[in-house]
Protein backbone atom coordinates (compact mmCIF):
# COMPACT_ATOMS: atom_id res chain seq x y z
CA UNK A 1 0.00 0.00 0.00
CA UNK A 2 3.03 1.82 0.69
CA UNK A 3 3.26 3.02 -2.97
CA UNK A 4 -0.24 4.22 -3.61
CA UNK A 5 -1.28 6.13 -0.48
CA UNK A 6 1.12 8.52 0.06
CA UNK A 7 0.48 11.38 -2.44
CA UNK A 8 4.15 13.37 -2.15
CA UNK A 9 4.24 16.29 -4.31
CA UNK A 10 6.70 19.03 -4.82
CA UNK A 11 5.07 22.26 -3.32
CA UNK A 12 5.94 24.48 -6.17
CA UNK A 13 3.57 21.94 -7.93
CA UNK A 14 0.71 23.12 -5.25
CA UNK A 15 1.92 27.02 -5.68
CA UNK A 16 1.56 27.32 -9.41
CA UNK A 17 -2.01 25.59 -9.24
CA UNK A 18 -2.78 27.69 -6.19
CA UNK A 19 -1.45 31.06 -8.79
CA UNK A 20 -3.62 29.53 -11.47
CA UNK A 21 -6.41 29.75 -9.51
CA UNK A 22 -6.33 33.11 -8.42
CA UNK A 23 -5.89 34.06 -11.97
CA UNK A 24 -8.95 32.25 -13.05
CA UNK A 25 -11.49 33.69 -10.50
CA UNK A 26 -10.05 37.03 -11.36
CA UNK A 27 -10.50 36.20 -14.69
CA UNK A 28 -14.15 35.18 -13.99
CA UNK A 29 -14.93 38.46 -11.96
CA UNK A 30 -13.42 40.04 -14.42
CA UNK A 31 -15.90 39.42 -17.15
CA UNK A 32 -18.92 40.88 -14.74
CA UNK A 33 -16.42 43.55 -13.78
CA UNK A 34 -16.29 44.38 -17.65
CA UNK A 35 -19.60 43.70 -18.36
CA UNK A 36 -19.88 41.33 -21.21
CA UNK A 37 -23.34 40.02 -22.17
CA UNK A 38 -24.51 37.23 -24.57
CA UNK A 39 -22.87 33.98 -25.35
CA UNK A 40 -19.11 35.66 -24.87
CA UNK A 41 -20.37 36.24 -21.17
CA UNK A 42 -21.74 32.55 -20.55
CA UNK A 43 -18.95 30.60 -22.58
CA UNK A 44 -16.13 32.75 -20.41
CA UNK A 45 -18.23 31.67 -17.67
CA UNK A 46 -18.57 28.30 -18.22
CA UNK A 47 -14.45 27.66 -19.15
CA UNK A 48 -13.03 29.27 -16.79
CA UNK A 49 -15.62 27.41 -14.34
CA UNK A 50 -14.55 23.90 -15.36
CA UNK A 51 -10.93 24.64 -15.79
CA UNK A 52 -11.21 25.90 -12.11
CA UNK A 53 -13.21 22.54 -10.79
CA UNK A 54 -11.06 20.29 -13.14
CA UNK A 55 -7.23 21.81 -11.16
CA UNK A 56 -8.82 21.24 -7.89
CA UNK A 57 -9.70 18.15 -8.70
CA UNK A 58 -6.95 16.88 -10.28
CA UNK A 59 -3.85 18.77 -8.69
CA UNK A 60 -5.48 19.28 -4.74
CA UNK A 61 -7.38 16.27 -4.05
CA UNK A 62 -4.78 14.36 -6.38
CA UNK A 63 -7.43 13.00 -8.86
CA UNK A 64 -4.62 13.00 -11.45
CA UNK A 65 -2.57 10.86 -9.36
CA UNK A 66 -5.09 7.84 -8.34
CA UNK A 67 -5.76 4.67 -10.27
CA UNK A 68 -7.89 4.97 -13.25
CA UNK A 69 -10.59 2.38 -11.42
CA UNK A 70 -11.19 5.16 -8.65
CA UNK A 71 -10.85 8.01 -10.81
CA UNK A 72 -13.70 6.26 -13.15
CA UNK A 73 -15.76 5.21 -10.22
CA UNK A 74 -16.23 9.23 -8.66
CA UNK A 75 -15.83 11.19 -11.95
CA UNK A 76 -18.27 9.25 -14.31
CA UNK A 77 -21.47 8.79 -12.06
CA UNK A 78 -22.21 12.72 -12.31
CA UNK A 79 -22.32 12.60 -15.86
CA UNK A 80 -26.29 11.45 -15.32
CA UNK A 81 -26.73 14.51 -14.34
CA UNK A 82 -26.43 16.28 -17.81
CA UNK A 83 -29.53 14.01 -18.54
CA UNK A 84 -31.33 15.69 -15.34
CA UNK A 85 -30.25 19.13 -16.31
CA UNK A 86 -31.88 18.70 -20.14
CA UNK A 87 -35.05 17.32 -18.82
CA UNK A 88 -35.37 19.77 -16.46
CA UNK A 89 -34.45 22.68 -19.40
CA UNK A 90 -37.12 21.30 -21.39
CA UNK A 91 -39.59 21.65 -18.61
CA UNK A 92 -38.62 25.07 -17.51
CA UNK A 93 -39.26 26.00 -21.11
CA UNK A 94 -42.60 24.54 -21.39
CA UNK A 95 -43.67 26.12 -18.18
CA UNK A 96 -42.20 29.50 -19.21
CA UNK A 97 -44.11 29.36 -22.33
CA UNK A 98 -47.13 28.08 -20.75
CA UNK A 99 -46.92 30.94 -17.94
CA UNK A 100 -47.08 33.45 -21.10
CA UNK A 101 -49.83 31.84 -22.63
CA UNK A 102 -51.87 31.51 -19.78
CA UNK A 103 -51.16 34.78 -17.55
CA UNK A 104 -51.45 37.27 -21.05
CA UNK A 105 -55.08 36.02 -21.68
CA UNK B 1 10.98 -18.30 -2.93
CA UNK B 2 6.94 -18.04 -3.39
CA UNK B 3 7.78 -15.63 -0.56
CA UNK B 4 9.67 -13.20 -2.30
CA UNK B 5 6.51 -12.96 -5.03
CA UNK B 6 3.80 -12.16 -2.51
CA UNK B 7 5.78 -10.26 0.26
CA UNK B 8 4.07 -7.21 -1.00
CA UNK B 9 1.32 -7.90 -2.93
CA UNK B 10 0.17 -4.23 -3.66
CA UNK B 11 3.06 -3.99 -5.40
CA UNK B 12 3.51 -6.56 -8.26
CA UNK B 13 2.02 -5.98 -11.61
CA UNK B 14 -0.31 -2.98 -11.28
CA UNK B 15 -1.54 -2.46 -14.65
CA UNK B 16 -2.36 1.54 -15.95
CA UNK B 17 -4.99 2.55 -18.01
CA UNK B 18 -8.18 0.56 -18.95
CA UNK B 19 -6.59 -2.54 -18.13
CA UNK B 20 -5.63 -1.38 -14.68
CA UNK B 21 -9.25 -0.78 -14.43
CA UNK B 22 -10.24 -4.49 -15.10
CA UNK B 23 -7.23 -5.60 -13.56
CA UNK B 24 -8.45 -3.79 -10.09
CA UNK B 25 -12.66 -4.25 -10.78
CA UNK B 26 -11.67 -8.13 -11.30
CA UNK B 27 -8.87 -8.90 -8.68
CA UNK B 28 -10.02 -10.68 -5.93
CA UNK B 29 -9.86 -8.41 -3.31
CA UNK B 30 -10.70 -4.61 -2.45
CA UNK B 31 -11.29 -2.55 -5.77
CA UNK B 32 -9.64 1.02 -4.83
CA UNK B 33 -6.03 0.77 -4.21
CA UNK B 34 -6.86 3.90 -1.26
CA UNK B 35 -6.83 3.53 2.91
CA UNK B 36 -10.99 2.53 3.03
CA UNK B 37 -11.33 6.04 4.95
CA UNK B 38 -10.17 7.99 1.06
CA UNK B 39 -12.19 5.60 -0.62
CA UNK B 40 -15.11 6.27 1.89
CA UNK B 41 -14.97 10.28 1.70
CA UNK B 42 -14.75 10.33 -2.39
CA UNK B 43 -17.91 8.12 -2.19
CA UNK B 44 -19.73 10.67 0.59
CA UNK B 45 -18.62 13.43 -2.04
CA UNK B 46 -20.54 11.83 -5.08
CA UNK B 47 -23.16 11.85 -3.21
CA UNK B 48 -22.95 15.62 -1.77
CA UNK B 49 -22.04 16.46 -5.78
CA UNK B 50 -25.71 15.30 -6.62
CA UNK B 51 -27.50 17.06 -4.24
CA UNK B 52 -25.59 20.31 -4.73
CA UNK B 53 -26.47 19.93 -8.39
CA UNK B 54 -30.32 19.42 -7.40
CA UNK B 55 -29.92 22.37 -6.29
CA UNK B 56 -28.11 23.88 -8.81
CA UNK B 57 -30.76 22.20 -11.87
CA UNK B 58 -33.67 23.26 -9.64
CA UNK B 59 -32.26 26.81 -9.67
CA UNK B 60 -31.87 27.02 -13.26
CA UNK B 61 -35.39 25.42 -13.35
CA UNK B 62 -37.09 28.24 -11.61
CA UNK B 63 -35.22 30.90 -13.40
CA UNK B 64 -35.92 29.47 -16.71
CA UNK B 65 -39.46 29.33 -16.16
CA UNK B 66 -40.47 32.83 -14.26
CA UNK B 67 -41.83 35.50 -16.42
CA UNK B 68 -40.83 37.88 -13.71
CA UNK B 69 -37.08 39.51 -14.60
CA UNK B 70 -34.72 37.80 -12.67
CA UNK B 71 -32.93 40.22 -10.33
CA UNK B 72 -28.98 41.68 -11.31
CA UNK B 73 -26.52 39.78 -9.13
CA UNK B 74 -24.17 42.11 -10.07
CA UNK B 75 -26.19 44.97 -8.75
CA UNK B 76 -27.70 43.02 -6.07
CA UNK B 77 -24.00 41.76 -4.29
CA UNK B 78 -22.78 45.54 -5.26
CA UNK B 79 -21.28 47.25 -2.59
CA UNK B 80 -20.19 50.61 -1.62
CA UNK B 81 -16.27 50.44 -0.69
CA UNK B 82 -14.68 54.29 0.14
CA UNK B 83 -16.57 56.12 -2.33
CA UNK B 84 -16.44 53.43 -5.03
CA UNK B 85 -19.14 51.50 -6.27
CA UNK B 86 -18.27 47.80 -7.08
CA UNK B 87 -20.15 45.37 -8.46
CA UNK B 88 -20.21 41.83 -6.87
CA UNK B 89 -17.07 42.63 -4.82
CA UNK B 90 -18.13 41.05 -1.80
CA UNK B 91 -18.80 37.59 -3.72
CA UNK B 92 -15.25 38.14 -4.86
CA UNK B 93 -13.33 38.55 -1.96
CA UNK B 94 -15.32 35.74 -0.52
CA UNK B 95 -14.39 33.51 -3.63
CA UNK B 96 -10.06 34.62 -3.23
CA UNK B 97 -10.83 33.79 0.68
CA UNK B 98 -11.36 29.95 -0.29
CA UNK B 99 -8.95 29.85 -2.80
CA UNK B 100 -6.54 30.63 -0.64
CA UNK B 101 -7.95 28.30 2.01
CA UNK B 102 -7.82 25.21 -0.28
CA UNK B 103 -4.07 26.05 -1.19
CA UNK B 104 -3.47 26.15 2.88
CA UNK B 105 -5.02 23.19 3.03
CA UNK B 106 -3.33 21.34 0.24
CA UNK B 107 0.47 22.29 1.68
CA UNK B 108 -0.71 21.23 5.35
CA UNK B 109 -1.43 17.81 3.39
CA UNK B 110 1.77 18.00 1.70
CA UNK B 111 3.51 18.96 5.39
CA UNK B 112 1.46 16.02 6.65
CA UNK B 113 3.19 13.08 4.47
CA UNK B 114 6.71 14.96 5.56
CA UNK B 115 5.07 13.95 9.03
CA UNK B 116 5.79 17.78 10.20
CA UNK B 117 3.60 17.81 13.10
CA UNK B 118 3.75 21.43 13.70
CA UNK B 119 3.64 23.04 10.75
CA UNK B 120 0.80 20.60 9.36
CA UNK B 121 -1.58 21.78 12.64
CA UNK B 122 -0.63 25.02 11.91
CA UNK B 123 -1.75 25.31 8.44
CA UNK B 124 -4.80 23.53 8.85
CA UNK B 125 -5.49 26.09 11.60
CA UNK B 126 -5.04 28.96 9.09
CA UNK B 127 -7.30 27.47 6.80
CA UNK B 128 -10.06 26.95 9.38
CA UNK B 129 -9.59 30.29 10.54
CA UNK B 130 -10.50 31.48 6.68
CA UNK B 131 -13.16 29.12 6.94
CA UNK B 132 -14.48 30.97 9.92
CA UNK B 133 -13.85 34.79 7.97
CA UNK B 134 -15.69 33.51 5.04
CA UNK B 135 -19.21 32.21 7.16
CA UNK B 136 -18.71 35.52 8.41
CA UNK B 137 -18.46 37.52 5.20
CA UNK B 138 -22.07 35.30 4.40
CA UNK B 139 -23.33 36.27 7.41
CA UNK B 140 -22.65 40.42 6.30
CA UNK B 141 -24.15 39.45 3.36
CA UNK B 142 -26.97 37.63 4.19
CA UNK B 143 -28.29 40.27 7.07
CA UNK B 144 -27.66 42.34 4.51
CA UNK B 145 -30.10 41.15 2.12
CA UNK B 146 -32.46 40.34 4.62
CA UNK B 147 -32.24 43.85 5.48
CA UNK B 148 -33.58 44.94 2.00
CA UNK B 149 -36.67 42.89 2.03
CA UNK B 150 -35.29 39.27 0.58
CA UNK B 151 -37.17 36.79 1.53
CA UNK B 152 -37.73 33.38 0.25
CA UNK B 153 -40.67 33.72 -1.33
CA UNK B 154 -40.54 37.26 -2.19
CA UNK B 155 -38.55 40.06 -2.77
CA UNK B 156 -38.23 43.92 -4.36
CA UNK B 157 -36.10 43.69 -7.13
CA UNK B 158 -38.12 40.64 -8.90
CA UNK B 159 -38.59 37.04 -9.75
CA UNK B 160 -39.63 36.11 -6.04
CA UNK B 161 -37.86 32.59 -7.10
CA UNK B 162 -34.52 34.79 -6.35
CA UNK B 163 -34.79 34.57 -2.65
CA UNK B 164 -35.88 30.81 -2.51
CA UNK B 165 -32.60 30.00 -4.66
CA UNK B 166 -30.52 32.06 -2.90
CA UNK B 167 -30.88 31.16 0.47
CA UNK B 168 -30.90 27.62 -0.28
CA UNK B 169 -28.11 27.23 -2.11
CA UNK B 170 -25.42 29.37 -0.31
CA UNK B 171 -27.32 28.25 3.10
CA UNK B 172 -26.64 24.49 2.26
CA UNK B 173 -23.04 25.73 1.24
CA UNK B 174 -22.23 28.07 3.82
CA UNK B 175 -23.42 24.85 6.37
CA UNK B 176 -20.94 22.79 4.81
CA UNK B 177 -18.10 25.54 5.41
CA UNK B 178 -19.10 25.09 8.97
CA UNK B 179 -18.98 21.57 9.61
CA UNK B 180 -15.63 21.62 7.71
CA UNK B 181 -14.53 24.30 9.78
CA UNK B 182 -15.48 21.78 13.02
CA UNK B 183 -14.03 18.93 11.27
CA UNK B 184 -10.45 20.38 10.23
CA UNK B 185 -9.86 21.96 14.05
CA UNK B 186 -10.43 18.34 15.30
CA UNK B 187 -8.23 16.87 12.92
CA UNK B 188 -5.36 19.91 13.47
CA UNK B 189 -6.02 19.03 17.25
CA UNK B 190 -5.33 15.60 16.96
CA UNK B 191 -2.10 15.95 14.53
CA UNK B 192 -0.97 18.82 16.99
CA UNK B 193 -1.32 15.79 19.86
CA UNK B 194 0.64 13.36 17.62
CA UNK B 195 -2.16 10.69 17.36
CA UNK B 196 -1.02 9.93 13.71
CA UNK B 197 2.45 9.86 14.99
CA UNK B 198 1.27 6.77 16.29
CA UNK B 199 -0.99 4.87 14.16
CA UNK B 200 1.77 6.05 11.01
CA UNK B 201 -0.25 7.59 8.87
CA UNK B 202 -1.54 10.97 8.18
CA UNK B 203 -3.79 10.03 5.80
CA UNK B 204 -6.34 11.18 7.84
CA UNK B 205 -5.31 15.09 7.23
CA UNK B 206 -5.40 14.57 3.39
CA UNK B 207 -9.18 12.87 3.87
CA UNK B 208 -10.11 16.14 5.42
CA UNK B 209 -8.41 17.89 3.06
CA UNK B 210 -10.54 16.18 0.16
CA UNK B 211 -13.83 17.55 2.13
CA UNK B 212 -12.19 21.08 1.97
CA UNK B 213 -11.41 21.08 -1.42
CA UNK B 214 -14.70 19.86 -2.47
CA UNK B 215 -16.40 22.76 -0.36
CA UNK B 216 -14.01 24.95 -2.67
CA UNK B 217 -15.04 23.25 -5.99
CA UNK B 218 -18.83 23.78 -5.08
CA UNK B 219 -18.40 27.51 -4.18
CA UNK B 220 -16.56 27.64 -8.12
CA UNK B 221 -19.56 26.54 -9.61
CA UNK B 222 -22.21 28.06 -7.35
CA UNK B 223 -19.98 31.06 -7.80
CA UNK B 224 -20.16 30.75 -11.30
CA UNK B 225 -23.88 30.09 -12.04
CA UNK B 226 -25.59 31.96 -9.08
CA UNK B 227 -23.73 35.16 -8.71
CA UNK B 228 -21.99 35.59 -12.46
CA UNK B 229 -24.54 34.39 -14.41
Amino acid sequence: MEATEHQEHPISLYLKVWFLLFVLSACSYLVDYVGLQGFLRWGLILLFMFLKAGFIVAIFMHMAFERLALACAIITPPSVLLVLITLMAMEANYTFFTRLFFFSS
Amino acid sequence: MSENVIANPAEIMLAEGFSGIAQDWSADKQTFQVPWGKAMMWIFLLSDTFIFSVFLTSYMTVRMSTTVPWPNPSEVFALTIFGNHLPLVLIAIMTFILISSSGTMAMAVNFGYRKDRKTTAILMLITAAFGVSFVGMQVFEWSKLIEEGVRPWGNPMGAPQFGASFFMITGFHGMHVSVGVIYLTTVAFKVYRGDFDKTGSYVAVEIAGLYWHFVDLVWVFIFALFYLW
